[in-house]
């Protein structure tokens, strides 16, 4: 057979699977974000750009784009503050607790952002630990530490968030990076300091710079954490977004933010996968178990014991805070004395209709309808992930492939209440009507997840080269037991990783939630907003009663993907 | 007053691997010294130690008097080629020969003519802006060894240099490497585990067994007079028996399980036999004599190898290819001269 015709034919069935993955986005993310063109561009009485020009003449909003700049390159300044020297400790020395820490270290990333809010406001906010600790050592009226409504509280979140983003990205790398690398940097003549700056950062570039990258385009287009931790004194584009959308009902604005944003992190977004393609540039990389040492010197000791405290503390901190707090009375409750001390009050209350409403739904329910959404997810997402992973994997260096990866990627870069604004403006009216359906908010899930699904399925669907399978038929199996034997263990693990990923993504998710939720059937994350948005102990403890639940969930998928995750080095 | 290094008594262990175990040698300036031994012997972690890449547990290594202990690597000024080379990826040939240059501060023009100079030694004087990753193993040697000499080291480490190479590629390039090393009068230690790499290029050859030193000398006394039953193994010597010097019927010799010989020996008590395959003969003129059964025959270019089963051990003997040579299954007689074909180590035991 001729090279010619062989290809055609690859092409030809890359194309059927590229079908439903393609249609999919065309529906669900370019039309929405199309509508959102028109809706911008299209109404005003001036014709295009009225829009635009308000946003231009308005300081206001330049404010905000200002904030929204300058917070995210804070925020990536710090966690690479506090990323970097974690990834070299995880990186290349070996100790007993490493394990934990790399797994501790997993749990922030598929935290709902409500959730971290939430943490961050039981350990450090008025009504939080630290406070009420102060307050009761040293005899005070009100809480001594301001922290929920300040930059700081916003910064912290963010470093939260993403420190595990750089101990991955870089640490991964900087695990498998040669050490003679470095020795042979210090055998001629180069000290410590020169071995850095001149070996080991160069090599590490790609690697900080996609983290770094990855790491602004998550704080800029960042949602939740400022809503809650930021209080109305701070707005992003994307809470000004969600503003002007729910608060003022002024679409036209609304959508020039989001192209305004969607221009900014698509921009961000090509130069991230310019620099991830980078990354393959020709290092021999070694295995992680030959780069790593132990802790034998004293400096060294310390420098791991204060880097692992701060981890520690950072990570588990606020996490470990809200889930005592939930269990835990601190003062009376309407008007009746009770004694401070353990309680399941909180959760008691999620079963009870208090004010008996016929619309109002009992916190409870919004586990079963936020469980439902996610297995709607589970069930989108792979069906679309699975087709473009394999596409992908069967011949990722094809023309169509090539240009369509990155589409694939798109959703990665657009914020999700833009996501959620656009399925306002296109798919309440015909020839898409889907205001009523149920299948909104799984299609809007389905979007931001995609991304991952893909990724996380591509690896290891490339894993299963023909020579595997040509092996085990040599060696004496059915094509039955080829499939069970070869195919199966190895993509099995990657379907249930890209399933955990859809699940937790869809639980946690709150930016097009927070738009698309009806008000009969609100999900998990958009109920702890309505709680912590509200005032009384009682409301309080039950955001963060229902904050753990969704926390013990969402932290029981993450340690299952850390369970099975396949390849050393993920693509994320 | 020593010069050159001396290392004393080092030992390193990693958890509960011994890596070295009391390892002591000397090495004088401008001598060409080789580490040989089997892999996973310490020889390795002996560079190491030296280039101070690695801190040993107990013992002292001196440069010219002075204990390094407390010496950082960067500052002890010393080379060490790896074994794959560890070129720096994201700098070209030039900026990797450079690298060892600029970190001494010496201004550019300095180093652009060192660089020139050194790459000219090792026959690349036009690859200056290549990129590294395109090069082929034995070029990236090259290269490596272009840096590691670019800064005039007082002492040169070379960890399996040779080893990732291709045999042909590798006689080669042990001619070079031995030019290079002597024209510039270069102190060096190789650490190989291949004895004709070592014996080829170093003026001293130190055998090395689990973290010990087993034997020291020139390659000729290290071939010719094995000290222990593990150095004659690890030269690939097959012959060894177990034997006891005594006194038979008036006359000093050694008792093997194979016959009583007569030979001078300062030794007494137990040692190890080495009968040596290449002092043997088929005519039947000499003191010794062993008869056996012919196993296999196996041609070598300029010799053929007998295994002959003698008293149920399997024994190998070398004889020019041009003899006249007995056929598999043939009964023969083997006669030596016991003086020049036995060679007696004070050993415990030969057992394998």
């Amino acid at each position: 057979m001729s090279r010619n015709q062989k290809s055609t034919i690859v092409n030809q069935k890359s194309v059927l699977l590229w079908l439903a993955p393609l249609v999919f986005l065309a529906l669900f993310y370019f039309y929405p974000l199309g509508s959102i063109f028109q809706v911008s561009f299209g109404r005003g009485e001036n014709g295009a750009a009225t829009a635009f020009q308000d946003i231009a003449s308005s300081p206001a909003l330049w404010n905000v784009l200002w904030f929204t700049i300058w917070q995210a390159a804070l925020s990536t300044l710090l966690t690479l503050a506090v990323g970097l020297p974690g990834a070299y400790l995880l990186a290349r020395y070996d100790f007993r607790a490493k394990p934990l820490v790399q797994a501790l270290a997993g749990i922030p990333f598929v935290m709902p952002t409500l959730v971290v809010a939430a943490g961050f406001n039981a350990l450090l906010g008025p009504r939080g630990w630290v406070n009420g600790a102060l307050m009761s050592l040293l005899g005070l009226e009100s809480a001594p530490i301001r922290f929920v409504n300040t930059l700081g509280a916003i910064l912290v979140a963010h470093v939260f968030y993403n420190t595990t983003i750089v101990l991955r990205m870089v640490g991964d790398f900087w695990s498998h990076l040669d050490l003679r690398l470095e020795q042979a940097a210090r055998t001629l003549g180069a000290n410590p300091w020169q071995t850095l700056r001149r070996v080991t950062l160069p090599l590490l570039l790609p690697s900080i710079s996609a983290a770094a990258l990855l790491v602004f385009i998550f704080d800029f287009t960042s949602f939740g954490v400022i809503l809650v931790l930021g209080g109305p004194r701070y707005a992003t584009l994307e809470v000004e977004i969600y503003n002007q959308t729910t608060g003022l009902f002024n679409l036209p604005l609304a959508a020039a933010l989001a192209i305004l944003q969607l221009g900014c992190t698509l921009g961000l977004t090509v130069i991230y996968t310019r620099l991830a393609d980078r990354l393959a540039r020709p290092l021999s990389l070694r295995p992680a178990r030959s780069t790593q040492r132990r802790l034998i010197t004293w400096p060294r000791r310390v420098f791991a014991v204060v880097m692992l405290s701060l981890l520690f503390g950072l990570l588990t901190a606020p996490l470990v805070a809200l889930a005592a707090r939930s269990f835990t009375r601190l003062e009376s409750e309407r008007g009746q004395p009770t004694a401070p001390g353990l309680t399941l009050d909180f959760y008691r209350e999620l079963g009870v209709n208090r004010r008996g409403s016929l619309f109002y739904v009992p916190p409870v329910t919004s586990v079963a309808v936020s469980l439902g959404y996610a297995a709607a997810t589970v069930a989108l997402s792979l069906a679309m992930g699975l087709p473009a992973a394999w596409a992908l994997a069967r011949d990722g260096g094809s023309k169509l492939n090539r240009a369509l990866d990155p589409v694939l990627m798109l959703p990665l870069g657009t914020s999700a209440v833009t996501l959620g604004l656009g399925f306002i403006v296109a798919l309440d009216a015909p020839p898409l009507d889907l205001r009523a359906s149920p299948l909104l908010i799984p299609l809007a899930h389905t979007l931001v997840a995609f991304p991952f699904v893909v990724r996380s399925l591509t690896p290891s669907l490339r894993a299963i080269r023909p020579r595997l399978r040509q092996a085990a038929a040599i060696l004496g199996a059915t094509p039955m037991q080829v499939l069970r034997q070869v195919d199966l263990p190895l993509v099995g693990r990657a379907l249930l990783v890209a399933a955990t990923f859809a699940f937790t993504i869809s639980m946690g998710e709150f930016g097009a939630t927070a738009l698309l939720a009806r008000p009969e059937y609100p999900t998990v994350p958009v109920v702890i907003y309505r709680y912590l948005s509200q005032p009384g102990a009682l409301n309080y403890g039950q955001a963060l009663a229902l904050s753990t639940l969704l926390m013990v969930i969402t932290g029981g998928g993450m340690l299952a993907i850390e369970r099975l995750r396949i390849a050393e080095v993920g693509e994320f | 007053m020593p010069t050159g290094l001396v290392v004393d008594q080092l030992v390193k262990s990693f958890g509960a691997v011994q890596a070295v175990d009391g390892a002591s040698f000397e090495v004088e300036r401008g001598e060409i010294v080789a580490l040989l031994g089997p892999s996973g012997c310490g020889k390795s972690t002996i560079l190491a130690m030296i280039a101070g890449l690695e801190r040993p547990d107990q013992g002292q290594i001196t440069w010219e008097g002075q204990p390094l202990a407390h010496v950082p690597p960067h500052q002890r000024g010393f080379g060490l080629m790896f074994q794959d080379f560890a070129l720096f990826p994201h700098l070209d040939v030039y900026d990797n020969v450079a690298f060892g240059l600029h970190m001494a501060g010496l201004p550019p023009e300095t180093v652009r003519s060192r660089v020139k100079e050194v790459l000219e030694w090792v026959g690349l004087p036009d690859f200056l802006r290549r990129d590294v990753n395109t090069l082929s193993g034995g070029e990236q040697q090259r290269v490596a060894l272009a840096r590691s000499l670019a800064p005039h080291p007082s002492l040169l480490m070379l960890d399996e240099p040779l080893g990732a190479l291709d045999r042909s590629l590798r006689e080669r390039l042990i001619q070079d490497l031995g030019g290079i090393l002597r024209a510039t009068n270069q102190t060096a230690i190789y650490v190989t585990h291949d004895q004709e790499e070592a014996f080829a290029l170093a003026d001293r050859v130190i055998v090395m067994n689990a973290g010990r030193v087993e034997q020291s000398g020139t390659p000729q006394e290290i071939y010719l007079r094995p000290a222990t039953p593990f150095v004659a193994r690890f030269l690939g010597f097959m012959n060894l028996l177990e034997g006891e010097v005594r006194v038979e019927n008036g006359q000093p010799g050694v008792k093997t399980p194979l016959g009583f010989w007569p030979v001078k020996s300062p030794a007494s008590g137990a040692v190890s036999v080495l009968l040596r395959p290449e002092q043997v003969n088929l005519e039947g003129n000499g003191l010794g004599s062993l008869r056996g059964k012919v196993l296999q025959r196996s041609f070598r270019g300029s010799t053929c190898q007998i295994d002959v089963n003698i008293e149920g051990m399997r024994l190998r003997f070398e004889f020019p290819s041009d003899a006249a040579l007995p056929r598999v299954g043939q009964e023969i007689r083997l006669s030596f001269d016991p003086h020049r074909a036995l060679h007696l180590m004070i050993a415990p035991s030969v057992q394998a």
